[in-house]
């Protein structure tokens, strides 16, 4: 079994703000964490999904040791965030998005030199790597601009180079590709799975709300929600989960006077339901083991339906979502919650 | 890109990297953090009009009214002297004492503070930055008022001046750091301090005239800011009738900048640990005010 990168026990963070004039200015409580309770294995990349205002930031900001926890410890690389962050500091970094660090009045390369000399990186070997990391986000004609005069989205391309030049052993990486277009985003998908991929003793956190992107990239998902992690495991595991029935979609010629009640009554097919279309029918069907098409697709052979179009339904992680919370990430983020 | 062809790039860049740690990893922090600072002098160039032009203006203005009551010739001097670190005290109370106010509101705070150097590599760096760039400023002033109002300097000790400046700088700076530790936890009251701080230290600490022409207890609790006992131990080591005019021997102004210098980077140092901690208990290293 392979050693931990990342150990929660029952973290949790309690902020106190203050309140208005009118309410006297007392201080209020805001539970942003609530009994965290994860283990990330080295190697791992594993995301955390949830709305704005869910606690992942603030999650982050313990592990990268800028927040203290109110309950509960917390451990990078083996060392307890709290009590060792000068043990910690040297294994990790982390890029936020949409962040606007560095100097405008520097280049891309001044910048990212500058970060690499608080890391104890040599010089040259530092600049060969920023200028090799930029070219593979297709940033490297831009090594001598201004950062001032970059785009949100070469920005931020420029802080991801920043979380990767040290090649830490726990790499943070907060909404990284929030503002990238879809090409930006992509690269930088790549970066990340090329990145781990290169080195099995490197792991990293995701925080996303894009779930396509935990969905392509993440070993496992934890679902987190108003501090509280609601599920954790692989998004396949946690697909399956959601779904006890296999579901698939049938388009068909006209229907030959086939009923849903001649397929239910196929074993293991749990529910069939016919709808006629314009040009032929859709049969939906409810499967209890996948082997059970087999017969379904020999009836309807039998009957001379045409098999247009055939579509397994996958769920998505945001199906998943929705039956943990209720809502979905949108509904969730519309409510007003803040991070 | 495919996948296989950036999978073979990324092999490529990540070959082992030797990092150096302790004191070399310290002054690795420290010149990289005062690099912006300087090279932002050669990229800005309107600090030229704000930093030498308005300066010239207020040592032009009291040069004037000196004349106009016919004080003695070496006050045109102190004046220019006075001038020339007013460049230095501006620095320090905005590019130092509100600096990580500024640095919190970028995101650079955090980054310094997850990096594996220490937070006083950071300030020491954003000291020397500015030490550096505004020294060329203040030589400027220098050079233009000795030119336009023909100031006549006779040095006593040279030695002594370069201490006398060299401790009086690392004095101002230690403080500066001292500030920006407590300001740390501040928002934009950060702003509005450095605003309080300004005039009042041009006047108590005797920028445009001698600090002798106060009352002791007021030259002596102006003392606190090194510029004071600094400024006024320099003029006394470059100007004939600077002894005459002075508020302490310089002996004493030396012993009393040393002192200064030991508590200010003491200060710091115990001031930014506590800080960083508090910062770290309230939330507050990231976000103000919750």
């Amino acid at each position: 079994m392979s050693s931990l990168a990342i150990e929660t026990k029952g973290l949790g963070r309690i902020y106190k703000i203050r309140g208005s004039k009118k309410e006297k200015k007392e201080l209020k409580q805001l539970t942003a964490l609530s009994d965290v309770n994860i283990q990330i294995k080295e190697g791992e990349l594993f995301g955390l999904l949830g709305p704005n205002g869910a606690g992942k930031t603030t999650l982050i900001k313990i592990l990268t040791t800028l927040l203290a926890p109110s309950k509960g410890e917390a451990f990078v690389a083996g060392y307890n965030v709290l009590n060792e962050p000068q043990k910690v500091r040297p294994c990790i970094n982390m890029v936020s998005g949409g962040e606007s660090s560095g100097y405008g009045l520097l280049t891309v390369r001044e910048n990212l030199w500058m970060f690499s000399q608080f890391y104890g990186m040599p010089s040259r070997e530092a600049n060969k790597r920023i200028a090799d990391l930029l070219k593979l986000v297709g940033l490297g004609d831009r090594i001598n601009t201004k950062s001032s005069d970059l785009s949100t989205g070469l920005r931020q391309k420029m802080n991801i180079v920043r979380g990767f030049m040290t090649d830490p052993e726990v790499l943070f990486l907060d909404e990284p590709t929030l503002g990238l277009d879809v090409g930006a985003s992509r690269d930088v998908r790549h970066l990340i799975r090329g990145w781990l991929d290169d080195d099995r003793k490197r792991t990293l956190l995701l925080t996303t709300h894009y779930m396509v992107e935990a969905e392509e990239l993440c070993d496992r998902v934890a679902i987190i929600n108003q501090g509280r992690v609601l599920a954790c495991d692989s998004p396949s595991a946690l697909k399956r989960h959601l779904q006890e029935d296999i579901l698939f979609e049938i388009k068909t010629s006209p229907l030959n006077g086939l009923s849903s009640q001649a397929l239910e009554a196929l074993p293991e097919v749990h529910a069939a339901s016919l709808t006629e279309l314009e040009d032929g029918a859709l049969l939906k069907l409810a499967l209890v083991e996948e082997s059970a098409l087999g017969p379904v697709i020999n009836v309807l052979t039998d009957k001379n339906i045409t098999i247009m179009n055939l579509n397994k339904h996958e769920p998505t992680l945001e199906d998943v979502f929705v039956k943990l919370v209720g809502h979905s990430i949108a509904e969730v983020e519309k409510g007003g919650q803040n991070e | 890109m495919n996948n296989e062809e950036s999978q073979q790039q990324i092999d490529s860049i990540y070959s082992p990297l030797p990092k150096v740690t302790g004191w070399r990893l310290f002054l690795k922090t420290v010149i990289a953090r005062a690099y912006p600072r300087l090279i932002g002098q050669q990229r800005e160039k309107s600090w030229m009009f704000f930093d030498i032009f308005l300066p010239m203006l207020a040592v032009s203005a009291y040069v004037f009214v000196y004349r106009a009551i016919q004080a003695p010739e070496d006050y045109v001097g102190f004046t220019v002297m006075g001038g020339a670190m007013t460049a230095f005290w501006l620095n320090v109370l905005w590019s130092m004492s509100s600096q990580l106010y500024w640095e919190k509101e970028q995101g650079n705070l955090a980054l310094y503070i997850i990096a594996p150097n220490q937070m006083m590599a950071i300030l020491l760096g954003m000291a020397m930055g500015g030490m550096l760039a505004t020294a060329l400023r203040a030589v400027v002033i220098i050079f233009l008022g000795t030119i336009l109002f023909n100031v006549t300097f006779a040095v006593s000790s040279f030695l002594q001046l370069i201490l006398v400046f060299m401790l009086s700088m690392t004095a101002l700076y230690g403080m500066g750091m001292m500030m920006a530790s407590l300001f740390l936890l501040l928002s934009r009251e950060a702003w509005h301090l450095s605003n309080l701080a300004q005039e009042p230290i041009y006047l108590v600490s005797g920028f445009y005239f001698p600090i002798s022409s106060f009352p002791l207890w007021i030259a002596a609790g102006a003392s606190i800011i090194p510029l004071t006992l600094g400024l006024d131990a320099m003029r006394q080591l470059i100007f004939e009738s600077g002894p005459s005019l002075g508020f302490a021997s310089v002996k004493l102004e030396i012993i009393v900048l040393s002192v200064l210098c030991v508590v200010f980077l003491v200060g710091a140092k115990v001031l930014l640990d506590y800080m960083e901690k508090l910062a770290i208990r309230e939330g507050r290293l990231t976000e103000n005010r919750r």
